[in-house]
């Protein structure tokens, strides 16, 4: 265990070099929740009838979404991981004395949480300083504050669970860019990056919940805004601790047959 | 007296480089305010080269070397002084001048990574525009001398050390320039390609006569070489002159090797 | 100008070599903007109109937008991606060479995956022309043209000034993804929808407004004012590029003199 702390911690003081970068990131993403919320006020602003989710909600999903970005990206690229793949490095990854699928998984989390800390903060304090009707607000209760922070997480973790399938793959496409691009947009699209699930047509929505995409995104910014309520948030979490056993189990048998491989060929 | 083709006339360059400090409170004020060392990288080079030479030029890292070869090949524009290059100012005339030279940095390509050496020869035909009949007879010259005719249609990617870098010293040569920088040639280089890369460097500057400026940290590449030896230390010329001359100030025997005689140099100098 | 042509084909040799990654890219490079297009689609379905602004009204937008970008992206995606280029040392390599600078980087990169985006904008576009009651006369269509064209050189202005940045700092440049994809996605819808901040900024800084929204008015038959004026805004995007290349030449020089 002690190992994997190191290997985070590592990360961590890593990404906390780029401060620049970080300024930057927390200002782009603080003009797109912008932009974003003046498309949706424009189309809320002549609806007729009761759309599925209120503007506040939809606003306070945006800023949700810009905040916890490096969160619910499916995409973060890790190109350590496809050189140590690719160019047959692999090899040393299996000379230490730790698991490879625990390794990776840390370090691709702790990628995210660095970018999280350093990026979300700026932007959260922020927006719950913002003027009407761009504010951000607060959570119905405190129970639900909880509940959300815990779903949020647990969504962190399937998505790193998701990633990791995605490097996996690379073994046996060995070009990184072209498959893992078209998963990750699918992927994002059906976890509400683009728009929020209950704004989809029914179809659609049908189709959403069938996969695991939406407990990383839809299910904790809902939560969130009380827009599901708290029992209906436990159930949900029992969800995602299936859905996370089920991809995290997976990944580690394809993970040891992909190793398999590379031991009998020799590199 | 040959001509002088390169003449340098009290160049300097200093250059500022940011304070970098640890902690956090430092971290935050680097972003607003900076802090800089001023680096003087050359203090007062003057020199000049004749038509036809092959100079060395050495030093350790960071002395200047490739500042010096950034500006005489109109990278770089220095703070004073003056340089002539076949009656260009380098920096002021980058696009005319440039045209008379060829770079080759050793330890960067300037072929196309996934296409064909031959491809990458054909574009630089049109980067220089150089004359069709121009172009084939410098590039059977080339591929006779350097023994590229196996390889040149191979991607680069597929190469071997060795077999790049002579392909990137043709690269250099197809619009025959009269001048030619060579930073670090042979780095990483096994031995019958090093000894290949030499004798085409001779024989260029004998048939050709092209004039060749090299910078190397392998000694036994001036030992071949080299007429004449630049010898530069912490931005300043330490030393101009024949290998024999440094060997006879030090009275070394031929045994004693080249390496330690620099290093008793750099020691003599503080470098 | 042949020149040019001739980076093209050996970057197009070169992307060959991957034949399988360059046909699942282009595929990929397809499906992103799909995604956004269909939540466009999704939301219109949902509440029928923006602003006054029917579902093809604002997919034309969309289109011309998202044209302009891709060809953007693939024929600047030397400028794009020059703070690799600059990391790697290799701008050296184009100074010791007898042709300028601007073209060489543009002739360092050129990205055909972008074929990808480029058909599903072109399909977008298409639709909603079909699609639209317009009366179409040579005005018209050459206005939409300069619309694009005009979009690519606003896209091309943008790429250039980030790629100067680097010769100062190669930290923090994701702040131009408020300029190149903030732009983009901000476009892709009429301008008339957002706050007024956005729009001045998107109609007399970088003018995105000239070369979309304005001239759509024209287009659609919503202008109120001179037709000629609509009509030529798109040269706004021309000549933004202008002082682009000025500022793009400071930073050559600055290179230049300190060498980093």
């Amino acid at each position: 265990m002690r190992a994997y702390v190191s290997v985070w911690k590592l990360r961590f003081i890593n990404g906390m070099q780029y401060r620049a970068a970080a300024i930057a990131g927390a200002l782009t993403q603080l003009f797109f929740g912008f932009v974003f919320i003046m498309i949706y006020m424009a189309f809320y602003s002549h609806s007729s009838g009761q759309p599925p989710m209120s503007l506040k909600e939809v606003i306070t999903y945006v800023w949700l979404q810009q905040i916890f970005l490096s969160f619910i990206m499916l995409w973060f690229r890790d190109n350590e991981i496809f050189d140590l793949i690719t160019s047959g490095n692999i090899a040393y990854e299996l000379c230490r004395p730790i698991g490879v699928y625990p390794l990776w998984f840390a370090k691709l989390l702790a990628q995210r949480v660095t970018s999280a800390v350093l990026r979300s903060i700026p932007i959260l304090i922020v927006v719950f300083f913002l003027p009407e009707p761009y504010r951000m607000a607060w959570p119905p209760d405190l129970p639900t504050l909880f509940l959300f922070v815990a779903s949020l997480l647990l969504g962190l973790l399937v998505i790193v669970a998701v990633s990791m399938l995605i490097y996996i793959s690379v073994f046996w496409t060995l070009s990184p860019t072209g498959s893992t691009l078209m998963i990750s947009v699918a992927g994002e699209f059906f976890a509400g990056m683009i728009v929020p699930v209950p704004l989809m047509p029914d179809w659609l929505q049908k189709f959403t919940y069938a996969l695991p995409f939406r407990w990383t995104v839809d299910f904790p910014f809902r939560v969130y805004s009380g827009h599901i309520p708290q029992t209906e948030a436990l159930w949900g979490m029992i969800i995602q601790i299936c859905w996370l056993c089920l991809l995290i189990g997976f990944g580690y048998a394809s993970l040891r047959r992909a190793l398999r491989q590379v031991v009998i060929q020799g590199g | 007296m040959q001509d002088t083709i390169i003449q340098l006339e009290g160049i300097g360059k200093s250059f500022k480089v940011a304070k970098r400090s640890a902690g956090l409170v430092q971290a935050a004020k680097a972003l607003l305010v900076r802090d800089y060392n001023v680096v003087e990288a050359l203090k007062d080079i003057s020199f000049s080269i004749g038509k036809g030479e092959i100079v060395g030029y050495i030093g350790p890292n960071g002395a200047g070397k490739s500042t010096t070869i950034k500006v005489m090949s109109g990278i770089l524009v220095p703070d004073e002084g003056s340089c002539q290059i076949m009656g260009y100012t380098p920096w002021t005339d980058r696009v005319t001048y440039v045209k008379n030279i060829g770079v080759v940095f050793g330890q960067r390509s300037q072929l196309w990574w996934d296409v064909p050496v031959i491809d990458s020869y054909e574009l630089l035909k049109d980067i220089y525009k150089i004359p069709r009949q121009m172009y084939e007879d410098n590039l059977r010259m080339l591929s006779e001398t350097l023994d590229l005719a196996e390889f040149i249609r191979t991607p680069v990617r597929q190469l071997s050390l060795g077999q790049r870098m002579r392909c990137e010293i043709a690269a250099s040569l197809l619009h025959s320039p009269s001048l030619l920088f060579l930073d670090e040639p042979t780095i990483g280089l096994d031995a019958v390609s090093k000894l290949a890369v030499r004798q085409f460097i001779k024989t260029i500057n004998k048939e050709q006569g092209v004039t060749v400026i090299l910078t190397t940290h392998d000694m036994a590449d001036i030992e071949a070489l080299a007429d004449r030896i630049l010898m530069i230390g912490k931005g300043t010329l330490l030393y101009d002159g024949s290998l024999e001359q440094l060997r006879g100030r030090f009275g070394v025997q031929e045994k004693e090797s080249l390496d330690e005689m620099i290093v008793q140099l750099y020691k003599e100098h503080q470098i | 100008m042949r020149l040019y042509f001739k980076y093209v084909s050996i970057l197009f040799k070169s992307q060959l070599q991957y034949r399988a990654s360059f046909w699942l890219l282009s595929f990929g490079q397809f499906l992103v903007p799909f995604t956004v297009f269909a939540g466009l689609y999704f939301m219109f379905e949902r509440f029928g109109q923006l602003q006054g602004w029917t579902f093809f009204e604002a997919a034309l937008c969309f289109g011309i937008i998202h044209m302009a970008f891709s060809l953007s992206e693939c024929f600047a995606r030397g400028f794009d991606a020059f703070s690799g280029l600059v990391r790697r040392g290799e701008f050296d390599r184009l100074l010791v060479r007898p042709r300028s600078t601007v073209l060489q980087v543009l002739g360092s990169q050129f990205e055909f995956t972008r074929v990808g985006r480029m058909l599903q904008s072109a399909i977008v576009l298409g639709w909603a022309l079909y699609s639209l009651p317009v009366e179409w006369n040579t005005a018209k269509v050459t206005t939409l043209i300069l619309m694009i064209v005009g979009g690519v050189f606003i896209f091309a202005g943008i790429y250039i000034l980030m790629a100067t940045l680097c010769f100062w700092t190669i930290q923090g440049l994701e702040i131009a993804n408020i300029l190149t994809d903030g732009g983009r996605e901000m476009a892709q819808y009429p301008l008339n929808i957002y706050e007024r901040w956005v729009k001045i900024f998107f109609t007399y800084v970088i003018p995105f407004g000239c070369v979309n929204y304005l001239p759509l008015l024209y287009i659609l038959g919503k202008q109120d004012g001179n037709e000629w004026f609509y009509m030529l805004l798109p040269l706004a995007g021309i000549l933004f590029l202008l002082p682009c290349l000025a500022i793009w030449h400071i930073g050559v020089r600055h290179y230049r003199s300190t060498g980093s």
